[in-house]
């Protein structure tokens, strides 16, 4: 048996506020697989893309004081959101590659006592299961397969652009054109993937509160898109992506002119599923697009 | 190793539209023995030469250096003459559409109309604004560091494909999109040049300027010259602020939110945010529905159950000592 995996995780505001369900499965995924997961809860907000437009210096400082958290652990950071994932690899990528820059956030760190090194991988839930858990592994654990259902897979954006950034954070490769990871994840889950153009395109939620109406089109379109292809639900692994498609269907159906609601799984919830977690260990009970078809599962 | 040249069999589906004749766009296969050394600018041509003398699109310089035969492969934005199709047969495997930028500026085939492209610069003053002094004393110089400021800014070739990739783009007709931002950009971090403020004042507007970005981060995937649009997008996000035309207004707010809630609780408090940004009545005007059922699904937490990170002093005081803006 080797070692058991273990993970700081940095959660992000999301999980521990508008999207509980999500901490609370991967929880469960995490136990099941056995994965031990070491909460940071000295960490910060990550600035979701938006603190940098305004301070763009405050948000390396803050990103780079939660990754010396996992450092000072000596864990692999893994993140349960895409954007979190990008604020907090691209900080690294930057610190990394800028011996000055690094200097100047080191300054500010070093006044409550603190050290960026760099001696922190950083990746999300999703490519740390696929690269140190394995497919296979996950595959040869299911419970309850998840042949009857057509999966549309829904990537969002900061886990799969820039692909160079993204890339140097796993092993798994994933072009953003053809993103292939969470259609094998979701055979691994014994279920059928949908292909559909939107899977790797935009929900629009960075831009909601600014460009209502650029936000609200790319959810309908990508809800169409999967609707059109047949799906039965869609899963992301990112729990903004999560909240746009299962809360905004209403103003994402009026933007394209047709009924767009549908289930919408986080990538946990699907995993955990096909592991035989119970829907209460899932959190189904938070969703707005109601999760209709458990009872089919178990 | 093996040099010697292989070839495969490619069927491809390609885009065909005549404005002055054709009601609607139609797709034609044709299947090609594509050979491991060819560009996708070969296939054109090949599908010009040896099946229909009539197939248009735009090329000049074969040399990925005039930006004119940018296209879509299978949905992902190449300049012709530079993508390899073993590079392409590799991720799409051996059948592959064929598509102009931009379906709905389509002119001929391939080409299409870059009006709103060149519209969008125009607005941006895409040229250094300076009062030059005719008869110098002594050189004008930039220092190294100076230009090196422009961040590669300068090498955009106005090929249009981050534009054509950009979703904000497609829907919304007055967004200045990625490659207009750029241009901007690539002025204002110009020592010479004086005309900042005109350029900050067309770029923060609200459905127009940098804003609306969606922040999908397509325009730095598919650049070819590698100039990362989004990146410059941000600098001029930070220029809004630091020259101080940064309007009081949802989008502005919402940056600054992000700040004011990190000093509170070190967490987001979204919430709060919705409402800082918002104003409390159009919150409620605008999200009052959802938000009511986010309350009734447990997806709302109140102000007093608003969690906090640990070690708040410690955030607390990095905030303090380490902002850089106002507003
Ligand atoms: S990141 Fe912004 S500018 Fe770039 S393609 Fe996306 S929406 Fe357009
Ligand atoms: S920024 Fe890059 S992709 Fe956009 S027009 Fe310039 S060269 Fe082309
Ligand atoms: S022909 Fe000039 S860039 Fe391709």
């Amino acid at each position: 048996m080797q070692d058991k995996l273990t993970y700081a995780l940095f959660t992000g505001c999301t999980a521990k506020q508008s999207t509980p369900e999500q901490l609370k499965s991967t929880y469960a995924v995490a136990s099941k697989l056995g994965i031990e997961l070491i909460e940071l809860s000295e960490a910060s907000c990550c600035g979701a893309s938006h603190l940098q437009d305004y301070d763009d210096f405050l948000s390396l400082v803050l990103n780079a004081r939660n990754i010396c958290y996992a450092e000072s652990r000596g864990l692999t950071m893994v993140t349960i959101c895409n954007t979190c994932q990008l604020n907090t690899a691209m900080t690294k990528q930057r610190l990394d590659s800028d011996e000055k820059l690094k200097a100047r956030v080191n300054e500010k760190l070093a006044e409550v006592g603190l050290e960026y090194k760099g001696s922190s991988q950083i990746t999300h839930f999703l490519y740390a299961i696929i690269d140190d858990f394995g497919l296979d592994k996950i595959a040869s654990m299911v419970k309850t397969p998840l042949s009857q259902f057509n999966i549309a897979p829904f990537y969002g954006c900061h886990n799969i652009r820039p692909s160079e950034l993204q890339n140097s954070s796993h092993r798994t490769k994933e072009n953003p054109y053809k993103p292939t990871s969470l259609d094998e994840l979701i055979v691994a889950c014994g279920g059928v993937n949908v292909d559909y153009e939107q899977k790797n395109k935009c929900c629009g939620f960075h831009a909601e509160l600014q460009a209502p109406h650029t936000a609200a089109v790319l959810t309908g379109n990508a809800m169409a898109g999967a609707i059109d292809a047949n799906a039965d639900w869609m899963v992301t692994p990112c729990p903004l992506c999560h909240l746009k498609l299962d809360t905004q269907y209403g103003h994402a159906g009026e933007a394209v002119g047709r009924e767009v609601k549908m289930p919408v799984l986080h990538m946990q919830q699907m995993v955990g599923l096909a592991l035989g977690c119970t829907p209460q260990e899932l959190g189904f009970e938070h969703h707005l697009s109601e999760v209709d078809f458990i009872d089919a599962v178990n | 190793m093996d040099n010697s040249i292989t070839t495969q069999a490619v069927t491809f589906d390609v885009f065909r539209f005549n404005s002055e004749t054709d009601y609607l766009p139609y797709y034609k296969k044709y299947t090609l023995e594509v050979t491991s050394e060819e560009v996708v600018l070969d296939i054109l041509n090949r599908i010009k030469w040896e099946h229909d003398g009539s197939f248009s699109y735009r090329r000049s310089c074969r040399h990925g250096i005039c930006g004119a035969c940018a296209i879509k492969v299978n949905g992902k934005g190449v300049l012709a003459c530079k993508e390899r199709m073993s590079d392409l047969i590799e991720l799409f495997g051996t059948s592959m559409s064929i598509e102009p930028l931009s379906e709905k500026r389509a002119i001929k085939d391939m080409i299409v109309d870059k009006a709103d492209f060149w519209d969008s610069h125009e607005k941006v003053k895409p040229y250094l604004v300076a009062q030059i002094d005719e008869s110098p004393e002594s050189e004008n110089l930039v220092s190294v560091e100076e230009h090196e400021a422009l961040l590669e800014a300068d090498l955009c070739i106005q090929c249009g494909l981050c534009h054509y990739s950009c979703p904000s783009v497609e829907i919304n007709d007055d967004y200045f999109g990625p490659a207009a931002f750029v241009a901007a950009y690539r002025f204002n971090a110009d020592v010479r040049d004086s005309a900042t403020v005109d350029r900050l004042e067309q770029i923060n507007a609200p459905a127009q300027g940098v804003w609306d970005c969606v922040k999908c981060f397509e325009c730095q995937e598919v650049c070819p010259k590698d100039i990362n649009p989004i990146e410059k997008i941000t600098k001029l996000h930070n220029m809004v602020f630091s020259e101080f035309v940064a309007l009081d207004n949802v989008a502005t707010r919402h940056a600054v939110g992000f700040a004011s809630s990190i000093r509170k609780h070190g967490m987001l408090d979204e919430g709060e945010l919705v409402r800082y940004s918002e104003g409390t009545i159009p919150m409620i005007l605008k999200h009052g529905v959802v938000g009511l059922k986010m309350l009734k699904k447990g997806k709302v937490v109140p102000p007093w159950k608003m969690p906090k990170s640990d070690k708040l002093d410690e955030i607390q005081a990095l905030v303090r000592s380490s902002s850089t803006a106002e507003f």
